[in-house]
């Protein structure tokens, strides 16, 4: 067990602070979470930065035109990005977490050579269709038809959940190809162009105000076969190799993040004086406590990937301790706030010291609630925790490879 | 930085654990329960031959000369085990007391009661563990260490301790004792004690979710084994996640304490004896949960270690000073961790 990074890590460190330092001064002003286009073109440009600099991809292999680095270089990239406050993945996040690692892994040479430079260089952007109105957990249920006709398959159905959709050119589609009750088994991976006739996008309005779901409304929607991923019905394979690319990093700006918002949490108790209640105080503790042993935990699934280039078990350990320290910090947060925390805008205190923290603190704790919902609610987390980790007996019907959809997304 | 267990720790954890199955077999580890002594002298020497004392004492002084970290991972095995007696206090005790080194001389240890702390004074008397097994008694407090003839005191031994495992004494006040270690030593004994205790905490941890589970897999109830059940199933998947969680930031605290230049030893090291602290006791009570009626017999070990999870949180920093220091290290820096 060694915490010490080593000098080649240090040197890699240095060279990115640098680039940052350089770089980030120079974005232009972030747009309001509600221009989207704004988001998009804020979001690329800054991707297309990455890429010019040569990070993009940075847990990509170099032969999908990644940069192939180590999990530990992985884990140092995504600590600077955090610490220098560097704009979020955005509306990138489901062509470089997921549609552009399928593709590495199992797309066809023309598909890699049309998809994975565009995914890399902020010029393309992908949104992803998996779950549905009836299908969450139990993806694998799922009833979004593809009937082959020609060279096409014609698609009838609705998807849920569907980030970034009104922004993107292209959502990595799960649909069934197989017979009704054919469950993992008969389900294929599509590439679905945004532009194609008969896709209709309804944004989803969620509990914080914010749209960055819709829903996909799809009625005879025609895409070519040549655009499948992976074998007719072999979708559900094709989308859990996928998974395989996680090496425990998927939470480390949300988690650096966290660390500071119990930082601004504990300047407004002491501003507001509710640090002088032991109460409030050890509730800080204990939520330090559990931070620091994330971000243990976090080296630990890191290290592990690095040895065995699979992740371990510890990245479900992580998710479901992480989510509920989270909304913990949220709840925490938000009794200090007090009745500032009736609104989501930042008012001037009273004390001539500025104003205070409403809008960050009312919106993490709003969005925070997705934590245990989001990528697997905590419930069926706790399932695969029982039965695949700890060997209990599985539920009636079969909960492997339950719903996984990219981890929350940053606004 | 590579976070794992080197192949050289594996093998430690590893061989400690066999020796522990075959030594220390729960059966026999139960034999002195409700007595005054639970500690088995030759037990003890098998203990110190394999390194347990003596693990970090410097190679020059006849010690092994290995990390906390690597002690840690030993303490948590013994932790698995159950084994009863004041195994961290010998091992702080090595090197400053000739024969808890090996084993040979079996050393004890309480806080003395700082009437600076509030929580402390007046109102609970000193209580010590396992007196009747031990040879020296060390007084620990922010001025040092003194050392006790345990046979000197006017101690009273309760009849019904709380842990079976744990006799526990009352005395109505401790002597000045033999000063043996100055403020330096006590504040790196507090630190490495509360690692180590730790270490025992998330090794019960780890053994109470093992039985849980193990019991949940066998017992059925409406014709189905009771682990089937998702509201049994998830009260093991929770056993384990807070396990991982602990163990991780105990590893992290004996590395930081290794390897100063990693961070700040003494919030990593309160942070996970929190953290340790609260999963071997959650555990604990899940585990007695699991085995339902059973659980609440004497025969089903799950509260032996629910209660030794309750002893081992009193010791070396307690819920409400933790949490205090954890805070007071936010309200300093305004900073989170490296």
């Amino acid at each position: 067990m060694d915490l010490r990074y080593t000098d080649a890590e240090q040197a890699f460190r240095g060279e990115l602070r640098s680039w940052l330092e350089t770089t980030l001064p120079g974005l232009p002003p972030k747009p309001s979470p509600h221009d989207w286009p704004g988001r998009r073109a804020y979001d690329t440009h800054w991707q297309r930065l990455l890429s010019d600099a040569g990070y993009a991809g940075i847990d990509w292999p170099v032969e999908g035109g990644g940069r192939g680095s180590s999990p530990v270089e992985e884990l140092i990239f995504k600590e600077e990005l955090e610490r220098a406050r560097a704009p979020y993945v955005g509306v990138n996040f489901v062509g470089l977490l997921h549609a552009g690692p399928t593709i590495i892994a199992e797309g066809t040479s023309e598909q890699r050579r049309r998809f994975l430079a565009p995914i890399l260089q902020g010029d393309e952007v992908w949104c992803q269709g998996f779950s549905e109105p009836d299908a969450g957990s139990d993806l694998a249920s799922m009833r979004t038809r593809g009937v082959r006709a020609g060279d096409d398959y014609v698609v009838t159905g609705s998807k849920i959940w569907t980030s970034h959709a009104e922004v993107a050119d292209y959502c990595e589609l799960l649909v069934r190809t197989g017979a009704d009750d054919s469950r993992h088994r008969g389900i294929s991976w599509l590439i679905l162009p945004m532009d194609t006739p008969g896709v209709e996008i309804r944004p989803l309005t969620t509990i914080a105000g914010s749209t960055e779901f819709a829903e996909l409304f799809l009625d005879e929607v025609r895409v070519p076969v040549a655009n499948r991923v992976g074998e007719e019905n072999d979708g559900w394979r094709v989308t859990m190799v996928t998974l395989s690319f996680e090496r425990g990093t998927a939470f480390v700006g949300d988690l650096l993040e966290a660390i500071e918002l119990l930082s601004s949490a504990v300047t407004l108790a002491q501003r507001t004086g509710a640090w002088s209640d032991p109460g409030v105080r050890r509730q800080a503790g204990h939520l330090r406590a559990e931070l620091d042993a994330l971000w243990a935990l976090t080296k630990r699934n890191v290290s592990q990937a690095a040895r065995t280039g699979i992740p371990g078990v510890g990245g479900t350990f992580f998710k479901l301790a992480y989510s509920e320290t989270r909304q913990k910090l949220g709840e925490f947060s938000l009794a200090l706030l007090g009745r500032a925390g009736l609104a989501a805008d930042d008012i001037e205190g009273l004390d001539g010291e500025g104003p205070l923290p409403a809008e960050t603190m009312v919106e993490d704790w709003l969005r925070g609630i997705s934590l245990t919902i989001a990528a697997g609610t905590s419930q069926i987390q706790r399932n695969i925790v029982g039965e695949r980790i700890l060997g209990l007996p599985k539920e009636p019907v079969a909960t492997t490879g339950a719903a996984r959809e990219p981890a929350r997304q940053r606004t | 930085m590579d976070f794992e267990l080197t192949e050289f720790q594996a093998e430690l954890a590893e061989g400690m654990r066999r020796l522990c199955a075959g030594q220390f077999p729960l059966e026999q580890v139960r034999l002195p329960e409700s007595t005054e002594r639970v500690v088995d002298r030759a037990g003890w020497r098998q203990l110190g031959d394999a390194g347990v004392f003596n693990l970090c004492l410097a190679e020059e002084a006849g010690g092994v000369g290995m990390g906390l970290a690597e002690a840690a991972l030993v303490f948590e095995e013994l932790g698995r085990a159950l084994l009863p007696g004041p195994l961290v206090a010998s091992h702080l005790a090595a090197g400053l007391i000739d024969g808890a080194d090996d084993g040979s001389v079996v050393v004890g240890l309480v806080e003395r009661p700082d009437p600076a702390r509030p929580e402390a004074a007046g109102v609970v008397p000193v209580i010590i563990e396992h007196l009747g097994d031990l040879d020296v008694l060390l007084l620990l407090s922010d001025a040092g260490v003194a050392s006790v003839d345990p046979a000197s005191l006017d101690a009273t031994r309760l009849k019904r301790p709380m842990d079976p495992l744990t006799p526990v004494w009352v005395v109505p006040g401790l002597p000045e004792g033999t000063p043996v270690a100055g403020p330096e030593i006590a504040a790196w004994w507090r630190r490495d004690g509360a690692v180590l205790t730790a270490a025992l905490q998330i090794g019960m941890a780890a053994w109470t979710t093992e039985l849980a589970v193990e019991y949940a897999k066998q017992r059925r109830q409406f014709g189905r084994p009771i682990g089937g059940f998702q509201a049994i199933k998830h009260l093991c998947a929770d056993m384990a996640v807070r396990t991982e969680v602990a163990r991780c930031a105990v590893h992290a605290a004996a590395v930081t304490v290794d390897q100063p230049e990693v961070g700040d030893a003494l919030v990593a090291v309160a942070g996970a004896k929190l953290l340790s602290d609260e999963a071997a006791v959650a555990n604990g009570r899940s585990c007695i949960q699991v085995h339902g009626g059973m659980g609440f017999t004497w025969e089903v070990p799950a509260h032996l270690a629910y209660k030794r999870a309750r002893v081992l949180a009193t010791q070396f920093g307690t819920e409400g000073a933790l949490a205090e220091s954890l805070a007071e290290s936010l309200a300093e820096s305004g900073r989170g961790v490296r």
